[in-house]
């Protein structure tokens, strides 16, 4: 559990950072909270030769609402989440998710960029921002751009963050009117990665009718899923326990889990398709309030 | 409320007095081998083969100590010249420290690498290149004794197959007997899974030999520091290690539970290092080491039977053990005991009839088989009788509770002699399990799971009323190595009146510090907080067998006990003498003699024991000191009545302890805080087994969950809101009639937590369910019930 040498920088402004990264080149990796980086580096499945630690740059941890989105710094850490005041408001989807995620320690440290930036389908956030419909700002030599959830997650560990840019900030259009959110996962005990997880956002008129619904899928598939079919067959319908029922059973059966010691593939399935319908119906309640 | 003796001040028997070791821990500043750094000292890391069966053709270190600092690269054939590449285990067999030809399971120490540093160890370790050549592996023990098995301990002259040992005990025919002519049979075959013991500390070691004074002193990590100077001077003393040469320091422990009984490979590795290079040699496992390649713990497959009437009279039982062992016994069980006391597996329950065997045998996996928190393969045992007891009560048709009452071995029957040659020296099973009852208001709770079920809800409640037996053990059955296991304490008195105590035992966690000192404080009136308690250094301790299978109470303090009443005996003398009054008018209330009839003379104790040294009686010798080493009469046998309730999701499988109520009776108490607290842990140890902990293997012998991401240790979130509580039938024959409890609750959990999760789930046709009971694993019973859709 010895990592290989490496060598450190910390640079405190975001060009600093981009210029390191572009001269080190390959071997370097941005370093955020570590909690994924240092135990793949401590199993030497990672060896880096150079760290850029991005922890120094002023400015790049944040939680608010601005221009019709709620804004997320890269380095918000996931303790800052669960303690602000607009997520406990607005976003309860975050506090079910953060919760989730480890142990203080762990969230202590582990930032939110991260959490996407590393690429994995078992971390919890990719589905949570697949349900928001979020979108991820990166920044690189030539400035800032822009990427959708749905284009970001690549491949096994590989994210639309190219070599030399950095993470900066994740936008989701802001909650308004009957808005709810919720997130769950099957664990086998705390901290674990998920067996199965499903994240739900849902938004209503005033007749309780269906006009936004978002589905993420957690651990199920090789990349972060949206279930695409769950939406719509939820969008503009009155959410009855039928269409509730009817996206459960899409998203058990749009998803493509594999056997590991978590469960086999009936069970992933059966565990989406009751997360499903349970996320939905507590977003649904939460829209309502 | 417990009644105690002495005075708070005193602080003897029964007060809850606050750990006096919690001090240094809870600030950081306990002194555990990690923490030991002597000047020149080398680290050392150890090449582990990725196979579970192979042939090492060559290891090429060439890469290795080109890197500078590393030191040097140890192989068998190295250690081969000294006779040093094999050694033994606790079991008389045989175990390698390093390979020359051949490793049998993943994770087994290849070869060592030494460097000035622990991460220029773990370079060097990368660089070494062994060349293997992979053989199929040995990883079913049941097909282990099929006649076209390898046989993998060709090592051994004359070995035919993969077969370690038979045992038996009981009377086979009565049993059999019993059996033909019974109305009721139930059967079922469990494993018990190999699990680990995964204390937070690893195991580890500072050797540090000097090569001018020929003396080693060895601090590691280890629960009986003593049998291991002498087993160390048994497998070196040809070499010059002889047993006045060897210092061994067991410092703070982070956690044993039988684990830090066995002699590892890497400790001897490092003692072999230091000896030919005199510098000390620090060897520190890391987390995955210690989990894939240190003793595993359980791994019996039983077959379990119980015979009785069709009224519930529990008739006899049977069991069949098959034992995987890994590729050597490695057990820490007392040596005329290979599987240990599992023989207690006849519970709690009046009846006449048992029978029990087991066999052993080689696979490609890792040694050991250690008591994890157990006294030797007794939760293997009360597994089995437990889980059989609610069958049988399942079959004839009665509450588990109901059935259990009629069975119990009744308070006035003890001592009472089981049908496998044990002696319960004491017990009242019917108050634990009412008292336990009430707790929990069973009766409401079996209304309350009529109407959940009614809602589709599913309600469990589980029993588990086990009888442990503990404290190896009687010089006459119980040795190790030949090394009776008795234990011992020394008291020392100071002429002020303060006092060391120094012990053969070794806590890792238990409390020892504390526990001892209210022993002699309630046998001496010298306040706990006077006396100092010392375990661990083989220099200055006296000898023991050290702390495993819940012996330290049972054995070192009954032997405090015994050596402060020979000071008290002392102190009586000299009060006398001090009082110009004989012996016979003097009487003792816990702190001082009196006159009796006038208690205004009298002598307080510490005014005694300096008069010991400035003012003993003529022909008296001086000083106020005593050692004794106690042989036990007989074990000791606590008991317990845990009642846990489960609700079970009926869409996802989750499992939820919704409460535990635990009523142990360890007989007398001496820290009810301690007590409560050692049930805590070893609860919490329990709901591992019973719902989390497996070490899994695949056919080609990997092992699947070897770091803690897939080994699911439970932690606080997954422990419910323990209750606990006792009852007290003090130990007969035990000087202060105490029992030992630090296991009761690892023993007697497992079987609680499973019958209640088999009850919640028992209307859908479910009747037995193997451990670790996950989610996961009851959903697809519940397919096989046909509650869920099978829909591949
Ligand atoms: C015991 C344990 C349990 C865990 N359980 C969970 C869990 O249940 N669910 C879950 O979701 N996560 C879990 N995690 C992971 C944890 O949430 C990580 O903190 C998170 O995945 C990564 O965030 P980080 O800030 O620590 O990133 P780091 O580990 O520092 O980085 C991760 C990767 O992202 C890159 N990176 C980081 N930030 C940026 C950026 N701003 N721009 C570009 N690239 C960047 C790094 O170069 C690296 O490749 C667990 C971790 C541990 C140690």
């Amino acid at each position: 559990m010895i990592a290989e040498n490496f060598n450190y920088d910390a640079p405190t402004s975001l060009d600093e950072a981009i210029a390191l990264l572009h001269e080190y080149g390959d071997d370097a990796k941005i370093l955020a909270g570590g909690h994924s980086l240092i135990p793949m580096m401590k199993l030497r499945f990672a060896s880096p030769t150079h760290l850029i630690d991005i922890n120094n740059i002023p400015g790049l941890s944040y939680v608010k609402e601005e221009d019709g989105y709620l804004k997320i710094g890269a380095m918000t850490k996931e303790v800052e989440v669960e303690e602000s005041e607009i997520i406990h408001a607005k976003y309860q989807i975050f506090m079910d998710a953060t919760k989730l995620i480890a142990d203080p320690q762990v969230r202590n440290f582990g930032t939110l960029g991260g959490n996407l930036a590393h690429g994995d389908a078992a971390n919890d956030h990719p589905a949570v921002m697949i349900a928001l419909g979020a979108d991820v700002e990166i920044t690189g030599k030539d400035g800032k751009r822009t990427v959708g959830i749905d284009d970001f997650f690549q491949g096994f560990y590989t994210t639309a963050v190219e070599h030399g840019e950095v993470l900066t900030e994740i936008r989701i259009p802001a909650a308004s009117g009957n808005y709810g959110s919720a997130y769950h996962k099957a664990e086998r005990k705390v901290g674990d990665y998920a067996t199965a997880g499903v994240a739900a956002m849902i938004q209503m008129d005033d007749q309780g009718r269906c006009t936004k619904a978002g589905i993420g899928l957690t651990n199920v598939s090789p990349l972060p899923l949206r279930a695409s079919r769950s939406e719509e067959v939820l969008i503009g319908s009155d959410l009855s326990e039928a269409v509730i029922a009817q996206a459960a059973q899409y998203a058990s059966e749009d998803c493509s889990p594999s056997e590991d010691l978590r469960g086999n593939v009936e069970y992933k399935r059966h565990l989406v398709s009751v997360i499903t319908k349970r996320m939905i119906n507590k977003a649904i309640s939460r829209a309502k309030k | 409320m417990i009644k105690c003796k002495t005075s708070k001040e005193i602080g003897g028997m029964g007060h809850s007095k606050k750990r006096k070791e919690d001090a240094r821990f809870i600030q950081g500043k306990g002194n555990y081998v990690d923490d030991v750094k002597l000047p020149g000292m080398l680290y050392m890391d150890i090449v582990r083969s990725p196979y579970a069966y192979a042939k090492i053709k060559s290891i090429d270190a060439t890469a290795a100590l080109a890197i500078p600092g590393v030191v040097a690269v140890v192989t068998g054939k190295d250690l081969e010249k000294y006779g040093l590449h094999w050694m033994p285990t606790l079991m008389s067999d045989t175990q390698m420290v390093l390979p020359t030809d051949t490793v049998m399971y993943q994770a087994q120490e290849v070869a060592a690498v030494i460097a000035t540093s622990r991460y220029l160890a773990r370079d060097g370790k990368e660089a070494v290149m062994v060349d293997y050549e992979p053989m199929k592996p040995v990883m079913d023990p049941f097909k282990a004794l099929d006649e076209d098995a390898p046989v993998l301990r060709s090592d051994q002259e004359g070995k035919t197959d993969n077969h370690i040992w038979h045992w038996e005990v009981g009377d086979k025919e009565k049993t059999a007997n019993v059996f033909d002519n019974a109305d009721v049979v139930v059967k079922q075959q469990m494993h018990i899974p190999r699990i680990h013991v995964a204390s937070i500390e690893t195991c580890g070691c500072v050797a540090s030999y000097d090569k001018v004074t020929n003396h080693l002193t060895m601090y590691m990590t280890t629960q009986a520091p003593h049998a291991i100077r002498t087993v160390i001077a048994l497998v070196a003393g040809h070499v010059g290690l002889t047993e006045e040469k060897i210092r061994v320091i067991s410092p703070d422990i982070g956690g044993g539970f039988g684990g830090k009984v066995p002699v590892y490979p890497g400790y001897v590795i490092a003692i072999a290092v230091s000896f030919l290079t005199g510098a000390p040699i620090k060897w520190i496992e890391d987390r995955s080491e210690n989990l894939q390649a240190d003793s595993f713990a359980r791994d019996y497959h039983i077959t379990a039977e119980m015979a009785g009437t069709k009224d519930g009279k529990i008739q006899a039982t049977r069991f069949k053990v098959l034992a995987d062992h890994g590729y050597t016994d490695a057990s820490a069980n007392p040596s005329k005991f290979p599987t240990g006391l599992f023989s207690i597996g006849t519970g709690s329950y009046d009846y006449g009839a048992a029978y029990m065997e087991a066999d052993a045998v080689y696979t490609n996996k890792p040694p050991g088989g250690v008591a994890y928190r157990c006294s030797f393969r007794v939760t293997e045992a009360v597994h089995a009788i437990e889980r059989m007891t609610d069958m049988f009560a399942k079959k004839v048709g009665k509450d588990p509770a109901q059935l259990r009452m009629e069975n119990f071995i009744k308070k006035e029957d003890f001592p009472w002699a089981s049908p496998t040659g044990w002696s319960y020296d004491s017990g009242d099973y019917h108050a634990g399990l009412q008292k336990a009852m009430d707790a929990i208001d069973y009766h409401g709770l079996r209304k309350e799971q009529i109407e959940m079920r009614a809602e589709g809800k599913f309600l469990g409640i589980g029993i588990s009323t086990f009888t442990e037996v503990v404290g190896a053990g009687p010089s006459q059955d119980f040795d190790i190595l030949g090394i009776k296991m008795f234990d011992s304490a020394e008291i020392r008195v100071h002429p002020t009146g303060k006092a060391i105590a120094r012990f053969g035992t070794k806590s890792q966690g238990q409390g020892h510090e504390t526990t001892y000192a209210q022993i002699i404080a309630e046998e001496l009136g010298i306040p706990m907080e006077h006396i100092q308690i010392e375990e661990g250094d083989t220099d200055t301790a006296p000898y023991g067998l050290g702390t495993y299978a819940s012996r330290s109470t049972p054995t070192a303090g009954a032997a405090a006990a015994m050596a402060a009443r020979k000071l008290r005996d002392k102190a009586k003398k000299i009060a006398a003498h001090l009082l110009e009054v004989s012996e016979q008018d003097l009487e003792w209330e816990p702190g001082k003699f009196f006159v009796k009839g006038a208690p205004e003379k009298s002598k307080t104790i510490q005014e005694i024991v300096f008069a010991a040294y400035t003012n003993h009686p003529e022909g008296m010798e001086g000083g106020f000191e005593a050692t004794h080493y106690y042989d036990p009469p007989n074990l000791t046998f606590p008991s317990g009545a845990y009642i846990c309730v489960v609700e079970v999701d009926a869409e996802t499988c989750d499992i939820k302890v919704r409460r535990f109520v635990a009523i142990d009776d360890c007989g007398n108490i001496i820290n009810p805080m301690i007590v409560q607290g050692q049930v805590h842990g070893g609860l919490t140890q329990g709901i591992a087994p019973a719902m989390y902990e497996e070490l899994i293997y695949d056919d080609s012998g990997n092992i699947l969950n070897g770091t803690f991401m897939d080994y699911l240790v439970p932690t606080a979130v997954e422990s419910p809101s323990w209750e606990t509580g006792h009852t007290v039938t003090p130990a007969p024959h035990h000087p202060i009639g105490a029992k030992g409890v630090g296991e009761s609750p690892t023993v007697g959990a497992p079987p609680a937590i499973v019958n209640a999760i088999v009850d919640a789930v028992a209307h859908l046709g479910i009747k037995h369910l193997e451990i670790p009971v996950t989610p996961f694993k009851l959903f697809k019973e519940l397919q096989n019930v046909g509650y869920f859709k099978k829909t591949t």
